[in-house]
Parts: C-alpha cells; structure tokens; sequence
C-alpha cells in the first residue's frame, strides 16, 4: 500500500539526519588539518571541477585563520559549504589525495571545507566586496549552482544581473534534488542568502522562461543571457503499465520530500527502484527512510559499469536496499489501475556501446518483483522543448556551447546540467564561473578576478 | 637479554633512566609511584633556600597539531618544608634501596649554608648529591641557580664548600643559558666535582597571547622569562653534552645526560654521546611514570640487535665522529634518489629543491599525479630533498664519491684545489 506519515518525527528526524557529521570542535579539525602535507601542484587541487586550492585552505585552518580558509575555497567555489556536503569527493579531491597511496585514509578535504565555509555562512562573514556597478545588465535563467555561481562572479565585477527562476526559491537541484541526509533545505536557503548577500543580483522568482518571459524579451533588455535551466524529469521507460498509480519519478518524488517534508510525502511498502545513478540510491536510500519495508534497486548492468560511486552503493546496501543486477523492466503490473509488481527480463552483456560500456543484452529469461511502488530513475530529459522553440543548437536537448561559454544564439550563453547533460553541482559551478569569464570578455569588462580553471590552463600550459 | 643496569659513581640503578629533579620527583607520593612503574632512580626536587611559587606556572609550544614539542616554567625549587622533604626522603631509600637517590641542593650563597644543607641531606641515606647551577628564573636573581653556573669562578667556589663536607658522589648540574657549558664544567671538575650533568632549562619566551598581548605563562597580567624544555631541547642538549665529552678535562668525569629526553631513541643517542645515565622531566609530566616500560624495552631490544650487552658498550663511542668542519671530506658525494614505486606525488621534495635548494628535481606534469625525478649532475647532496618526503626510504642518498681520496679543506686549499663548482 502507498502511505504517507509511516513514521513518527523523531524517526524522520534520525532518519534523515546529516550522514557526513561535522567536526565538533577546533582540535578535532586541528587533527586532520595537521595530517594534511599540504603537497605541491597538489593532486587533490587537480581533481577538484573548481581548483580549490585545498593545501591553502587546510593549512589556513591549522594556522586558526578560518576567514582565510573559507575566503580561498569561496573564490574558487562560491557552493564551497554544500560542496563540501554533496560532493562525491571519493572519485574528486579525496580520490586523489596522495595518501591513498600510503593505504591511509585521505585527508576529509569535503569535511575540513564545510568548517570554515558553514563558519562563514552561520556568521555572514563579508569576505567578497562587488566593485562599484559598471552600468552593464545581464540575465541568467535559473537559480542552480550553476546560475548562481555566474551570477556571482559578475557581481563581483560590477556586472547587475537579475535572475529569473521558476521555482519559488533558489539553488535549483541542490534545493529540490539532492538527498535530505546531505543538505536540509534550510542550509540551501541559508547558503543561497549568503550568495546572494553580495548585492547587485535580484531574484526574480516564480518566473519562467517559455511561459512567463520569452529568450527573445531577454536578450533584448540585457547585454547578456546565461542559461542555467539544468535538465527535466526523468526519461519515460516506455514500457507497459508505466501509467498505473504508484509509478513515479524519481525527480518528482524527491523534489516533493525536499519540498513538502518527510511525513507528507507517499511510499510503497515494496518499492523497486530503476537505475543505478545517484538519483537512484537517492531515491532508494531515501523511501526506506521514508519506512518503505523491501527496496529493490533494478539495473541493467553489472558492477563494473554502475554510474554511481561505491561510497554511494554502501549507502544504500547499508539502508538495506537490494540491488538486482542484470535486469531490465520489462512490464508493470496492475490490479485496479494500481501497480502490483514488475516484471524484469535478465540481461547478459554484449558488445561495448557508445559509451565504452558493454551494453545489455535481453535474455528469454524474466523474474517478477512483488511490488506496489516504481520509481523511474533512468536519466533526466533535457528540456528539449524550450531549446528547440529558441532554435538553440543542441545535442538530444543538451545545449552546445563553445570554450567561453557562448551559445549559437547571439548574447546568449549557458553552463551546468543544461550543457552537460547533468552531473555534479561542483561542475555546474565551474561552469558558472567559465560563463562569467565568456560573458564579461564579451562585454569588454577588463581586469577579471575570475578564477582560473586549473585543470584546463595550468596543467596545459605546462606540459 | 642486554643488560641496563647502571652504575654511576657506585650508585646503582636497575636501568639508566632517572626523574630529573622537577615536579614528578617533588614528594614520596611521585616517586614511590615512579619507582613501583620502574624507574631507575631520581634526582629529588631541589632542596635549599625557602620559597614560594606564583600560579601559573608553565606554559607550552605545540606544534603540527601536537602538544608540548617545548615546555617552559617560572617555577622555583621545592617549596615543601625541608623536614618533610628529608623525612620522605628517607623513608623511599628505605623501601626502594636498589634505586639511585639523588638530591638536588642549591643553598643561600654562603659556605655554611652549603654545609648545614649536605650533612642534613647524607643524614638520610640518599646515594648523590646534584648542585643546581642551572635554574634561569626566580633564584637566579637572588644570585643563585644559573647566577653560579654561569659564572665558573663562583661555580668552583661553591663546588670547593660542597666539598670540603660531602661523603658521598656530587653531580654538578650545568645550565647551558652560556656561550659555552666547557667553561664552569672544567671549573667544577677541577674543584672537585665527581660527576656533572647537564643541561637544565633555557631561558625562554614560549609566546604572546594574541588576545591579552601578555606572554604565557600569564600571572595577573604579566610574565616572567622562563626555562624552556621537552623535545625542543634536545638537539641543543646534546650539542653541549659533546662538548662535555670532549674536553680533556670535564671528560674525566661521568655526565648524566638531560634535556628533551622523550623516547629511547633519544636516551641511546645521550649516551652514544658519552652520557653514562640520562634524566628525564617532560616526557613523564607529558605521559606519566608509565612511559618507562617502553624507555627500557626499546633500548634493550636495540642493545641486543647491535649486540651490545652492557651500556659501557656504547657509551661515548659516537664522539670521536664529532669532528671540526675542516676535517670533513670534500670528495664524499652523495646524490638523491627517488624510489618511484614508493613516491606519492606530493612534490614536497621539488618545491624545497626549486625554491630554496640546487634546483635538482625534475617535474614532468601529470594529472593528476606529477612524476619528479632527480637532475644527478645538479644535486649537491644536502639531504634537503629526502628531510622533507613524508614517505621513508622514497628518497635515498647514493654515494658517488668525486675521487677516491680522502681530502678535507685543509688540504684542499693547501694544494690550491678549485673552488666553486656550481
Ligand atoms: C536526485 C539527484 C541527486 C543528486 N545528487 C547529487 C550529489 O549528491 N552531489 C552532487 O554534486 N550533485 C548531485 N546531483 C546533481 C546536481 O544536483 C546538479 O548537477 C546541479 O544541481 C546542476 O546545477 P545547474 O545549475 O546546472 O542545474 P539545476 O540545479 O537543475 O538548476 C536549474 C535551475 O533552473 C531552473 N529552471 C529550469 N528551467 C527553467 C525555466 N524555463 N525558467 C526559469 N527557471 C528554470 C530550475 O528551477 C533550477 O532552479 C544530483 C541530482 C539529482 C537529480
Ligand atoms: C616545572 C619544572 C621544574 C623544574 N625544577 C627544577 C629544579 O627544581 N631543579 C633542577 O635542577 N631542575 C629543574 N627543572 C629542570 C629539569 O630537571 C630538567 O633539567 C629539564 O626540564 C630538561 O629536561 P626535560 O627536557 O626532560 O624536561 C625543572 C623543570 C621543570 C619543567
Ligand atoms: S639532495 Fe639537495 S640538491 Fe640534491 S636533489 Fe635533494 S634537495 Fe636538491
């Protein structure tokens, strides 16, 4: 049966509770902040989207210079503080740490991030000061990481933007997509304000561009036009039975237990789950909490092609999710328009595909899940619709963009999930601050503080 | 198994770690309580002149996210009733006869003060005596403490009243707040002294509160220097014991070896310098009498693995290594290298290398791991590179001698030999 309100608060509560703790004290920072060798040309450096320089901000730490600390990791990654709780930094920074060479734990980089950037936010520390405005107007069409992040780095240069976003409050799927036992919403609210706190960028929300404001009025009102929309809902399995009642999108359902609380928010007691991304352990690890009784991951592939990382798999094997593998949804089942299970087909492996993964293969064999909740969780869908009504060129919806950020369209560029296709917040920043680099070139705005992308340049230029 | 056991002067102890004279040999409580975990023997807080202390009294310098790597305190000598102190004095050597029991003194200035003080302490069967010349701060201002040992003259005039009475082995205890230890040493040893030991603390400022702009240790608003110790010292304490062991006079007698003692490691270095046992304050304030175990256990087990079955095996015998710059051999060479299937890619050696050695170290970039390699012909073999790899044996130094030859500065430049090859 699908419920909601299957707990009580203080189950909700532990349930959903921060899964990445924060350091409780100084000395217990000062102890790992102390491992830190604070390398050179540091590895960890180079794996971060946005070049944090992670042995200066560690060591600023050590040193008790937390300002400073949280002033290096913000000028690099304005999203410094929810990075530093949603990054999957095991395949990032923390991946490339050189202790892993050692057979020792890395240094908790995302952890000794989130001590000074959450100081800053909870303090309103100033530590940005926007030059005086230059006259020059720009648009950005969404409030995500992404948006945001372009939007402060022109702000910071005098550039006045005005963001249109659709939904009723900022940090696009940092806000409504990513799991509560990351980020609650009121440290998205709060880190969005503290964004925002810089000055010089109004929020218009409830404000969507197709419906409620044309590309075409925009480029005409501003110098310039970012487009951080991110992507859609999840991608239809098209399969039968996929409209019964109790099948739903994973977006949606998570966006409703951001959005609505814990207890508003239906669950099956057999829930199958379809994908293996991180939308998916979200969406699995999240109904179990939610008090779904039997969680049943179903993913076409095997382990060595899953999208997700193994950090992420252990977070719901742990919730006590099951995983099939190998197994592809073949049908849903209904009695009275309401589902009652799934029916996979076994697969075996074939030949690579496009993506370099051996791709699935259909065997006669089938398996049924008794089930009364399906959750889609196979992708996201562009937003195909909009792109192709603005005669933006695209790749299956995905926006193409040129190395400083410009669309085909003439004033208008674009950066995130919307370009590529969606991935992690961390890049989507990085993709706000290339567009800010792109949009003040374009504008003539001289003497850029942007920060470099040091993946791209410096390694580069120096090999 | 190795043998510990020590004999000082025809003092005995079980092994050769003794509690320097300082709060943890401060009353029979402590020092019953050291000795049941095993120490060897202790110098009794020092005795003499009434006192009272301030609070507070100690302060510390952390470092890399440690405590204490230095230790620094405004206290002064024992200020317990001396009754009490020779009462409990004498009831220890009772109950723990096979440990060594040394009583530090430091009396007013004058002659019968010294004598009045001796002939109390030997009354309670205590095994030595130590003068201490050494305190920086409070008693030196009185004219005592490093006011004797910094000056030789006095030093030997006090040691020649010490002995004029005492019975049993004096240890003169040096304070190293002096150019040079060899001075009052040698003055000491030629008054008499049977024994010296060094070093006491350093005058020192730990640091400034950043809040209250007072230095620490904070009394009421304001400070005192104080004397420095722990693991910080160490390397200064050795400097001066090799000094010691070197002189031809204050070499005739044995040296009890202090300062920064924390492990085995560093008690087995004292003595490859010539100390014959070493005292320990710090590292027991630090951790507690229990640290002994392993202070015993290490030293042991290195003994048995260099096979060396008493301590009078290795005593002295790093100090004929110690020589003059001039005497060192200008064809020994060393060059760095890096063991790749060990290096993590920090680049810690690079950038010492690049921005404050020879430039010897090749980056080739990599992403995200960098590949270093050292440039042989450029490495001037100063170890600068293998100090600061975080990873042991990544980086070792080869030997590649410039001539086979032994030739030091002295015959390099009476030979007129090129200077400057880089
Ligand atoms: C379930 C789930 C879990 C995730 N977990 C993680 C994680 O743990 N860690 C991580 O780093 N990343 C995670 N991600 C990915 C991450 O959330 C995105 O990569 C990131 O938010 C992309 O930022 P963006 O600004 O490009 O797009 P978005 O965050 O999608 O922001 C787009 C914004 O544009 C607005 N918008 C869209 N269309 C319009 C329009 N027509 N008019 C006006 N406004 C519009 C939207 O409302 C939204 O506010 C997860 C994603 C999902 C779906
Ligand atoms: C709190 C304190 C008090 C001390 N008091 C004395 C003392 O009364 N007499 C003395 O000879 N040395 C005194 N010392 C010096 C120690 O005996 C010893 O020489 C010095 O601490 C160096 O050894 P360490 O590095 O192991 O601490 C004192 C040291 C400390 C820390
Ligand atoms: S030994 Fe000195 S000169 Fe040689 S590579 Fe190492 S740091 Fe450079």
């Amino acid at each position: 049966m699908i419920t909601n309100n299957r707990l009580s608060a203080e189950q909700y509560t532990l349930n959903f509770a921060d899964i990445h703790p924060p350091f409780e004290s100084h000395d217990s920072a000062l102890v790992e902040a102390s491992r830190c060798l604070f390398c050179y040309d540091a590895p960890c450096m180079k794996s971060c989207p946005t070049s944090i320089n992670i042995p200066k901000f560690i060591k600023q730490i050590s040193t008790e210079n937390i300002k400073g600390s949280a002033k290096t990791i913000l000028s690099s990654n304005i999203f410094g503080a929810g990075c530093g709780k949603v990054c999957p930094v095991e395949k990032l920074c923390e991946g490339a740490c050189v202790y892993n060479f050692l057979e020792e734990p890395p240094i908790p980089i995302a952890k000794l991030q989130r001590y000074s950037t959450e100081k800053a936010i909870e303090d309103k520390w100033k530590l940005f000061e926007r030059k005086q405005s230059n006259g020059k107007k720009v648009a950005i069409v969404g409030a995500g990481p992404a948006g945001l992040s372009c939007a402060h780095s022109l702000s910071r240069e005098g550039v006045d933007v005005t963001i249109y976003e659709k939904e009723n409050k900022g940090g696009g799927l940092m806000t409504f997509g990513i799991a509560a036992y990351k980020v609650t919403p009121e440290f998205c609210e709060d880190e969005v304000e503290y964004i925002l706190s810089i000055g010089g960028i109004e929020v218009k929300y409830n404000q969507e561009l197709g419906k409620d404001v044309t590309l075409e009025e925009l480029t005409q009102q501003y110098d310039a036009v970012y487009l951080g929309i991110g992507v859609g809902l999840t991608r239809n399995l098209g399969i039968k039975g996929e409209e019964l009642e109790g099948v739903v999108d994973a977006i949606d359902f998570i966006y409703n237990l951001r959005d609505k609380g814990y207890s508003y928010v239906p669950v099956g007691d057999k829930v199958a789950v379809i994908g293996l991304g991180m939308t998916a352990i979200d969406a699995a690890t999240q109904a179990k909490r939610l008090g779904a009784s039997e969680v049943t991951i179903v993913y076409r592939r095997t382990h060595a092609e899953m999208p997700c990382t193994q950090h992420e798999m252990d977070i719901a094997l742990l919730d006590g999710c099951k995983i099939k593998w190998l197994s592809a949804p073949k049908k849903i089942h209904g009695h009275k328009g309401k589902v009652t299970s799934l029916e996979c087909s076994v697969m075996e492996l074939g030949e690579p595909d496009a993506s370099g993964r051996r791709s699935p293969v259909e065997t006669k064999e089938t398996f049924t899940l008794d089930v009364d909740m399906v959750i889609k969780a196979t992708g996201q869908t562009p937003f195909t619709k909009l792109v192709e009504e603005n005669e933006l060129e695209n790749k299956s919806g995905k926006l193409v963009i040129t190395q400083d950020g410009r669309t085909n369209v003439a004033k208008v560029f674009a950066g995130g999930d919307a370009v590529n296709g969606g991935k992690e917040v961390v890049d989507a920043v990085q993709a706000g601050k290339d567009g800010a680099k792109g949009i003040l070139e374009f504008l003539g705005v001289v003497d850029v503080a942007v920060e470099p992308a040091y993946n791209k340049s410096v390694v580069s230029d120096a090999t | 198994m190795a043998s510990l056991h020590t004999n000082f002067l025809g003092i005995h102890s079980p092994n050769p770690y003794w509690l320097a004279s300082a709060p943890p040999t401060d009353k029979a409580y402590n020092v019953l309580r050291a000795f049941e975990a095993g120490w060897g023997g202790v110098v009794w807080k020092t005795l003499g002149s009434q006192v009272k202390n301030v609070s507070s009294r100690y302060s510390s310098v952390d470092y890399g996210g440690q405590r204490v790597m230095g230790f620094n305190n405004i206290e002064l000598i024992s200020d317990r009733p001396l009754d009490i102190n020779l009462r409990e004095i004498r009831e220890v050597v009772r109950e723990f006869p096979d440990r060594a029991m040394i009583v530090s003194l430091m009396a007013d200035n004058d002659r019968q003060s010294w004598h009045e003080l001796i002939k109390k302490v030997e009354d309670t069967g205590a095994h030595g005596l130590e003068l201490n010349f050494g305190c920086p701060h409070g008693m030196n201002e009185r004219g005592m403490g490093s006011a004797v040992g910094q000056d030789p003259e006095i030093a030997r005039m006090v040691v020649e009243w010490v002995m004029e009475v005492a019975t049993i082995p004096v240890i003169t205890k040096l304070t190293p707040n002096v150019h040079s230890v060899v001075p009052a040493g040698k003055a000491c040893v030629e008054a008499g002294t049977n024994a010296l030991s060094l070093i006491n603390t350093i005058q020192s400022v730990t640091g400034v509160d950043l809040d209250t702009f007072v230095p620490n240790p904070n009394v009421g608003g304001q400070s005192a220097f104080g004397g420095y110790c722990g693991p910080a010292v160490k390397p200064i304490a050795l400097k001066f014991l090799t000094t010691i062991a070197q002189n031809d006079v204050t070499r005739q007698v044995p040296v009890s070896g202090i300062g920064g003692i924390s492990t085995w490691k560093d008690a087995a270095e004292f003595m490859l310098l010539g100390a014959t046992s070493v005292q320990v304050c710090t590292a027991a304030m630090k951790h507690g009498f229990r640290i002994i175990e392993d202070l015993c256990e290490g030293l042991s087990n290195w003994m048995d693995e260099k096979g060396f079955a008493t301590t009078a095996n290795f005593i002295g015998r790093s100090v004929p290594t110690l020589t003059k710059w001039e005497e060192l051999d200008i064809n020994y060479h060393i060059v760095a290298n890096i063991d790749q299937s060990k290096c993590i890619h920090c680049g810690l050696c690079y950038i010492a290398c690049e921005d404050t050695s020879h430039q010897s170290i090749r980056l080739d970039y990599g992403n995200p791991y960098n590949t270093y390699t050292i440039k042989e012909e450029e490495c001037v073999g100063c170890n600068l590179c293998k100090l600061m790899c975080p990873v042991t044996d990544c980086i070792t130094m080869v030997e590649q001698r410039k001539a086979p030859e032994y030739v030091n500065w002295k015959d390099y430049q009476r030979l007129g030999m090129p200077l400057n090859d880089h």
